[in-house]
Parts: C-alpha cells; sequence; structure tokens
C-alpha cells in the first residue's frame, strides 16, 4: 500500500486496516507512525468533506438558481386601443419582458386580445390550461380550439368542452396613454392568472 | 546511439505484443471479456442487447460530429441544423444517421428488454443486470427525449409547454418544479442550454458508466442458457452448476458466439445506413417562434404512448395519474426481479407473466397508434379546406343548403366527419338524422354536451333552423328518421324520398318550435 511508505518501515507487516483504529485506543502511548497516520486520514477526511462542501453550495445553488428566484412579471404594451375593434378578438404578439441575450424568437410571446366593449378588455394566454399548447381563435363560432387534445373555449375564455380543467389563463390589463397594456412574463400555471 | 541500445530497440520491435502487455495487462484484461464461455443455447435470441450497443456507439461517434456544428443557443440551434442540413457536407447524412441510429437503439433496446422479461433471465443472480438495464432504459429515453429538444422547432417548443404544464401540476411544488425544468419562468435560451448539457453531458456520461456496469455484471454472472422447462433457478446452487455447465459445455463468446451478434449488427447497421441515406434527417420542423400557432405539436414516436394516455385520461383524476404513474411505473419495473427470482423460466410455464407482458406490449402500441391518428384532436382546417361531399347536399333545399354552409362555417366539421373526412373528437354526423330527432339536435347544437360546446349564443335563429334542417338530411334515404318512442306525431325532417314541399314545411315547423321554447 502506498502510504506505507511514508512511515518508512515497509517490515511492519500487514497493515491495519483503517489506521483510525489505533489512535483512539491507547492515550498514553507515544505517537507512533499509525497514530500519525491515523491523524492524517483523519484530516484528510475532513478537510475533503469542508472543501467538497464549499464546492457544493455554489454548483448546486447554480443547478437550482432559476426555482428559487423570484421572477416578475411587468407591464407591456399592446399597441393603439384602435387596433382592437369593439367585440372583437385580435391576435397579438409582445416580447416577453422576463428574457436573456440567447433568447431569438422563444422570447417572443402570443396572446388573444379581446375587446368586449369600447375600453373593456380580456387578454387571453396562447397556452391551453390543459397542456399548453396554442389555442385558435375561431371568429365565425366564437371559440377558441386547440390542436393537441381538443381543448374547447368560449370568446369569454370559460371552458367549453375537452379536457382543460379550466378556463383561459387571463392577463392583467390597464390602458394608458391609448395604449393598451399587459401585466405579463412568466408561463401561465394553473394556481395563477397568466 | 550505442549498439546496446539499437539491439534493445530491435528486440522490443520483435515483440511488441509482450512489450505491451508487460505494461498494460491489455491481454490479461481483455482475453476474458473476449473468450468467456457462453451457454451453447445463447443463439439468435442473444443479440439484441449487442444491437443496442452499437447503435450506442454509432450515437456517441455523430453526436459528437454534430457537436462541432450544432449551436446550443435558442437563437442560432435552428438555423445552425438548417445550415447542417443544406451547406454542410455530409452534414444531413450526420443528422440522418444520428436520427435513425436513435430510434433503432430504441427498438432494439425494447426488444432486449422484452427477451430477457420473457426468458426470465432476470431471476438470480442476474437481478442487477435487470436493474441496471431499467436504469438504462430511463437514460436512453431521456437521451431521445432532450434529442428532441435538440431539434429547438416547433415540436420542441410546445413539447417542453406540455412538460412545463405537467410539472406545473405537482402539488406545492410545481412551480418550482416547472421553473428548475426550463431554467426560468419561460421556454426560452436557458430552457435549451439545460437539455443540451443532459443531451450531451449527463445522460452520455451516465449511459456510459451504466452500460460498463451492465456489462461487467455479464461477465460476473455469465449469460443466461436459454430456458428448458423444468430447470428451475435455485439461489443456493445455480452458480455452481451454472459454471460447471460453462466450463463442460460453454462455446467461446468470440467467435462462437459473437458471430450472430456480428452477422445481426452488420444487416442492422447496413439497414440503418440505407434508411437514412434514402429518408434524410428528422426535422428541424417550424421555426420555434411561439407567435406561429398555426402548429399541430406531436411528440416523436418514443413517446407518441404517452401524447395518447395523457389525452385519454378522464379529467377528474388526470393530474394524478400523471404524476403517480409514472413512479409506480418505474417501481413495477424495478420490482420484476424482486417478484420472483427463481423458479421456472420457460414462458409457457410463466403464463401471468407472458399476459403481463402482452398486455403491456398491447397498450403501449394501441396508445401509439391512437397518438398518432389522435382522433380527439379537432381538425383545425377542416371547416375551410374540405368540401361537401355532393350526396350530402344535391337535390337540397335552399334552405337545407344554407345549412350546410352554416356547418362548415361555424366549424362543425373540425370536429365532425361527412363522408370520412373531417374531425373525429365527435360523431360522424352523415346518418346523425336515424339517431336523433329534430329537438334532440336542437337540443344538443344549443346547449352542447358531451365534449361539446354550446352553440346557443352563437346562433341566431335563422341560422339554427337552416343548420338543423340540413342535418335533418343527413341520412340513407333507406332508412326512416329518429323517432321518440310512443310520440303521437313523429315529426318527419327530411326531404329524401319525401315530398319536398310538405317535408321542408314541417321541418320549419319543427325547428322553429324548439327555437321558441
Amino acid at each position: 500500500m502506498s502510504y506505507e511508505k511514508s512511515t518508512g518501515d515497509t517490515t511492519s507487516g500487514p497493515s491495519k486496516g483503517c489506521a483510525g483504529c489505533d489512535c483512539g485506543g491507547g492515550g498514553a502511548k507515544p505517537r507512533t507512525p499509525d497514530a500519525r497516520r491515523g491523524f492524517m486520514f483523519l484530516l484528510g477526511t475532513g478537510l475533503l468533506g469542508i472543501g467538497g462542501i464549499l464546492a457544493a453550495i455554489p454548483i448546486v445553488g447554480y443547478i437550482i438558481g432559476p426555482a428559487r428566484s423570484r421572477y416578475r412579471n411587468a407591464w407591456v404594451e399592446l399597441g393603439e386601443l384602435g387596433q382592437y375593434p369593439a367585440g372583437e378578438t385580435r391576435f397579438a404578439t409582445f416580447l416577453n419582458p422576463i428574457r436573456q441575450p440567447t433568447d431569438g424568437d422563444s422570447a417572443k410571446t402570443a396572446c388573444w386580445v379581446r375587446c368586449v366593449k369600447s375600453g373593456e378588455f380580456q387578454v387571453f394566454a396562447i397556452n391551453c390550461a390543459h397542456l399548453g399548447c396554442p389555442v385558435r381563435w375561431f371568429a365565425q363560432s366564437k371559440l377558441f380550439m386547440c390542436p393537441c387534445h381538443g381543448g374547447v373555449y368560449y370568446q369569454d375564455g370559460s371552458r367549453a368542452a375537452g379536457p382543460p380543467p379550466r378556463g383561459l389563463f387571463e392577463y392583467k390589463w390597464k390602458v394608458e396613454g391609448g395604449k393598451l397594456h399587459i401585466d405579463a412574463g412568466r408561463l401561465p400555471g394553473l394556481e395563477e392568472s397568466a | 546511439m550505442s549498439s546496446g541500445t539499437i539491439a534493445k530497440i530491435v528486440s522490443v520491435m520483435k515483440q511488441p505484443v509482450q512489450w505491451i502487455e508487460e505494461r498494460t495487462g491489455v491481454i490479461a484484461f481483455s482475453a476474458p471479456l473476449l473468450f468467456h464461455h457462453v451457454p451453447r443455447s445463447a443463439k439468435w435470441w442473444y443479440v439484441f442487447g449487442s444491437a443496442t450497443l452499437m447503435f450506442f456507439m454509432i450515437q456517441i461517434v455523430t453526436g459528437v460530429c454534430l457537436g462541432t456544428m450544432y449551436a446550443p443557443s435558442a437563437a442560432e440551434a435552428w438555423e445552425s441544423l438548417r445550415y447542417i442540413d443544406e451547406d454542410v457536407p455530409m452534414g444531413w447524412m450526420l443528422r440522418a444517421l444520428h436520427g435513425w441510429s436513435s430510434n433503432a437503439m430504441v427498438v432494439m433496446m425494447v426488444i432486449h428488454m422484452l427477451q430477457v422479461f420473457m426468458h426470465g433471465s432476470f431471476k438470480y443472480p442476474r437481478e442487477l443486470n435487470w436493474i441496471t438495464g431499467v436504469l438504462l432504459l430511463l437514460t436512453v429515453l431521456g437521451l431521445a427525449f432532450t434529442g428532441q429538444v435538440m431539434r429547438w422547432d416547433q415540436d420542441a417548443y410546445w413539447g417542453l409547454g406540455i412538460g412545463a404544464a405537467i410539472a406545473d401540476r405537482i402539488p406545492i411544488f410545481g412551480d418550482q418544479a416547472r421553473a428548475l425544468m426550463l431554467g426560468g419562468p419561460i421556454i426560452a435560451g436557458a430552457t435549451l442550454n439545460r437539455f443540451y448539457a443532459l443531451h450531451v453531458f449527463i445522460l452520455p456520461g451516465a449511459a456510459i458508466a451504466l452500460v460498463g456496469v451492465h456489462l461487467a455484471l455479464i461477465m460476473k454472472n455469465g449469460i443466461s442458457e436459454m430456458p428448458k422447462p423444468g430447470a428451475i433457478v435455485v439461489p443456493s446452487t445455480y452458480r455452481k452448476e451454472f459454471e460447471e455447465r460453462m466450463d463442460k459445455d460453454g462455446v467461446r463468446f468470440f467467435p462462437d458466439a459473437a458471430q450472430r451478434d456480428m452477422v445481426f449488427c452488420g444487416v442492422c447497421l447496413i439497414a440503418i445506413v440505407l434508411l437514412a441515406a434514402c429518408y434524410g434527417p428528422f426535422g428541424p420542423g417550424g421555426m420555434p417562434d411561439p407567435t406561429l400557432i398555426n402548429t399541430n405539436p406531436r411528440p416523436d414516436y418514443p413517446f407518441m404512448w404517452i401524447f395518447g394516455a395523457v389525452s385519454l385520461l378522464p379529467p377528474a383524476s388526470e393530474t394524478a395519474i400523471m404524476l403517480v404513474a409514472p413512479v409506480v411505473g418505474i417501481l413495477i419495473l424495478v420490482a420484476v426481479p424482486f417478484m420472483s427470482n427463481s423458479g421456472e423460466r420457460t414462458p409457457s410455464r410463466r403464463p401471468g407473466m407472458m399476459l403481463l407482458a402482452g398486455f403491456v406490449v398491447m397498450a403501449i402500441a394501441a396508445l401509439t397508434w391512437e397518438g398518432v391518428t389522435s382522433p380527439w384532436s379537432p381538425v383545425m382546417n377542416a371547416w375551410s379546406a374540405l368540401p361537401t361531399p355532393a350526396q350530402f347536399v344535391q337535390g337540397r333545399t335552399p334552405l337545407q343548403m344554407q345549412g350546410a354552409v352554416i356547418f362548415q362555417f361555424v366549424q362543425c366539421r373540425n370536429c365532425h366527419e361527412l363522408d370520412g373526412m373531417g374531425g373525429q373528437r365527435g360523431p360522424a354526423l352523415d346518418e346523425i338524422a336515424t339517431r336523433m330527432t329534430a329537438d334532440q339536435m336542437t337540443r344538443q347544437v344549443q346547449q352542447g354536451g358531451g365534449n361539446m360546446p354550446a352553440y346557443g349564443k352563437n346562433l341566431n335563429s335563422a341560422q339554427m333552423s337552416a343548420l338543423i334542417a340540413f342535418l335533418g338530411t343527413l341520412r340513407p334515404s333507406n332508412v326512416s328518421d329518429a323517432t321518440i318512442p310512443g310520440a303521437q306525431l313523429p315529426l318527419p325532417i327530411s326531404s329524401v324520398g319525401v315530398e319536398v314541399d310538405s317535408s321542408s314545411g314541417l321541418v320549419n315547423a319543427a325547428t322553429d318550435g324548439a327555437l321558441t321554447r
């Protein structure tokens, strides 16, 4: 065994396995090579353990960072009110306010804007409440349909048919300076509005 | 250079094998790997594991090659794939090989697993062979899913959306689980890079390590013999007797047994290269721009059965099933060798196990078929793209033809077939008038129900009259209209084979009556 070399004594017979066994027993013993070996082993274990934990903290923190961060939505402008005639539902897109430099097209987001009557809106997330596929608006039947599993919603976003457990997700909206704004960012999930 | 040195070099050159062997022990190490004894009975059933391993090696080589050109960035990944396909010499072929070989690897792995299950080869002492195999199955399926994400097209984007929606349903930690999976609050740059790290570092590393353990266990425990009825596994004596049989009657793995693996792997490899050359690479599909919503996301074949299952689950229990079923499924797979690790290995003596395997295979095949055809999905462009078959409009009144127009215009056709064309979400309506009266149809259209939205608010009474008049014509001419049993005056609503004047008059009377309730 390689560590035996450090004792300078290769004739001491079979090695004792865990050297730590020797050091605890006889307090009165002089400091033999075996005892030093036990101390070194403990020291090595301790130092590696501490170093490992110190290295693991940033690694684990880096990987689970996204789960710990609080991503804040922001108000996004969807354009002039004139684009959204009363009684109609229109397609709108915006750049997600929570985005990173490498996102490319995937930072683009789509939504459906329904102008209930002048000055009153409903803004629906594009994602079906079932499993997130993009729903499409059919103006003739005033229905949203999902291409994945056949979820159907009425024009007010309420569930009409199919597997969705709830209606479409809605964004908070406000009108400022003649323009429609929505509170957007996070991917809509079951526990939140949008 | 002294003459002594030259002589030394010459002597070394004379015996390079010994020179290397003395310094590495490579022959002592690998001789048992090649020449260990395997059962004489291990023939063509035993080739599928080798084929899986061969395709894994192809995946590593082609994957590393693709890694020299692929840009793992959400902004550029799709473009870089187009570039590899169209501008890089042999780029399309490398992508085709990687894609076809990945499917072949999954297929070979599943056949290998079924063979081991059928022949009871997981029994003592090979329980851990099976469990490392299950871990390999999960790793390879993980590679297949993350590989689909690497294409970074619309299927990848919305497939991740489905994954995110499932993660979101985890109680309490749903939000965190989803963020951990996506690398942020949305499907975007960080998501692709997470899956890239999984696909090229973590999962291949795990697979290589697991293959190593899997093979080491084969060396330790030997290849199991073909099962013989009555040759039961007794853990206390099995290993000794098996090793005696191998010493006495076994054949060398190389080349006696391996020649079959070589033939089979060669055929498979040629087939996959030809398929790749003829059919080319998979995708990428549409650009990963989430504002392009005219998309019809579908997963790759290894996951089609999950897509089918998710669609067919009853909504009330689907969250529980989606979250619990994978865990239970994996636990059952791991538990297989512990449920029975001794006794008979012959399929005919283990009818229950064979029934179970047959059931699982058929269930997955049926769900895959359902996923491919996905009859639950509305055909999104049926209303605008499909013609109304001539037999449903010939000889009809203007009112009925107006109804045919409305039928198409308000997207009924997206979910209902006429003459075999249209959606399959709802029933085909070719003969609806033989099953429902005008009143029943009016009620169904107005109020919906049974997976149909209510059209009451979206159709005015004139449109409704016309629609019901059209639906009333949908029956074969030799079958009478639906009637309500016991009703005094069944209302004929079809004009086919009836005097046009009186019947269409009755249609209006019937539907108007229904609408003015």
